[in-house]
């Protein structure tokens, strides 16, 4: 058997993993994170977070991860720029293989590559995306300064992001295709208040409208009646879809979501092999747990590093 | 050091830097205020580097320039175009790998 270059690879930055990262470097693991793009996650998509203990007036969502990963840092962590393709679990000396080609190897890895926003799957949405349809309401709502927008979902972030979108927009519509929203009573109640946030239950979007840029959304009630609406842009927030398309989902037995499931400590069904973060098959998506479950995951690896030696 | 080779480009000299460049553009539109334009940042960094020489890879900050995007029908950032010789290639929104737009460069040298 082969070394493993490193004790640990942790695979995306997000909060669990820049928190994982902080207890492998104050564990003085030889532990590397590897992240595509630059450290984030999901958390960059909000614009303000409230819920995360420590920061009475709140905090950015940028402000927040700029914050861990320089904890991390002070610490030693390495990090490393590139995209995973693939991931070889099975054996004691992982393999990873990145976009260029080359590979890297550890003894054990934790899995924090997160989710992304889902689309919607309707006719239009790919065609106009970027061109009206966005599924980040902090990136893109200044473009809709005194203009007409429709939100899609009803779950904390489309509600909570409808009421960001009033600072530019003058009217939002909240169009979600059950009768109830699904967002915390605090979330409506705000929603609720606002005048510019107006709501159609019951509906579902048929398809996007729009030549160059997005004119509007062609709507079908659920007792069959048909109308138009016409915005300016599409703002899809309906939940998240796992950035799993690295993993092999059958060796870690992937929920029908393709989420991954874990015991309390973090382990997958692979022998050194951890999952955390928006990733596991779970319940509640916050940054609190995110990233308790990244320092978890750290003490199961150390346990499992100590039973190898 | 990093991202020195990144051309920073405003409505007024759009055209001088970018419709009349010899080179393949790339250009980034991006503001202070959007995460995800944040997180590809260093992937710009490292294209500019890259591809010294050989295409010029921009960015915008679209808070100080509104006249471009709107050109360009952008409302979402970040949205990276390619043009080569006065013509938009390819236009693609979101924080997109670093592999896609080695791709998306290399086939417009």
């Amino acid at each position: 058997m082969s070394s493993a270059e490193y004790d640990l690879i942790i695979v995306g930055g997000g909060p669990a993993g820049l928190t994982a990262g902080l207890y492998a470097a104050r564990a003085m693991l030889n532990a590397v994170l590897v992240e595509k793009g630059a450290v984030g996650g999901q958390v960059l998509l909000t614009d303000w977070v409230d819920n995360y203990p420590g920061f009475p007036e709140g905090i950015s969502g940028f402000e927040l991860i700029d914050k861990m990963a320089a904890q991390a840092a002070r610490f030693g962590l390495k990090t490393m720029l590139g995209s995973v393709t693939a991931m070889d679990l099975n054996d004691p000396v992982k393999r990873l293989t990145m976009e260029d080609g080359s590979q890297l190897t550890a003894k054990a890895v934790i899995i924090s590559t997160g989710a992304r926003p889902k689309q919607l799957g309707v006719p239009g949405e790919v065609e106009l995306t970027g061109k009206g349809v966005s599924y980040c309401a902090t990136c893109d709502g200044p473009f809709y300064r005194n203009r007409e927008v429709a939100v899609i979902g009803g779950g904390n972030t489309a509600v909570e992001e409808a009421v960001f979108l009033t600072r530019f927009a003058d009217k939002v519509t909240v169009i979600h295709r059950r009768n109830e929203l699904r967002a915390t009573k605090i979330s409506q109640k705000h929603a609720f208040a606002n005048e510019k946030v107006h709501f159609l239950l019951d509906t579902q979007v048929q398809s996007i409208v729009g030549k160059d840029g997005v004119e509007g959304v062609q709507l079908k009630n659920n007792n069959g009646e048909e109308s138009f609406l016409p915005v300016y842009g599409v703002f899809m927030l309906i939940g998240t879809a796992p950035n799993n398309e690295m993993l092999p989902l059958d060796d870690l037995g992937a929920d029908s979501y393709g989420f991954i499931p874990t015991d309390g400590e973090m382990r997958t069904s692979i022998p050194g092999v951890m999952a955390v973060g928006d990733i596991r098959s779970k319940a509640v998506r916050q940054v609190v747990n995110a990233a308790g479950e990244g320092a978890v995951a750290v003490l199961a690896v150390e346990e499992y590093l100590q039973q190898l030696a | 050091m990093a991202g020195d080779k990144v051309v920073h480009v405003s409505d007024s000299d759009f055209a001088a830097q970018v419709m009349e460049s010899d080179l393949p553009v790339l250009l980034d539109f991006w503001a202070p205020w959007c995460g995800p334009c944040k997180a590809i940042g260093p992937v710009i960094d490292e294209l500019a580097d890259e591809f010294d020489g050989k295409a010029k890879i921009t960015k915008m900050n679209v808070d100080d320039n509104p006249a471009t995007p709107g050109k360009f029908g952008v409302r979402a950032i970040p949205t990276l175009i390619l043009f080569k010789g006065g013509e938009v290639v390819e236009q693609v929104t979101g924080a997109v790998g670093k592999a896609q737009l080695v791709a998306m460069i290399t086939k417009a040298l």
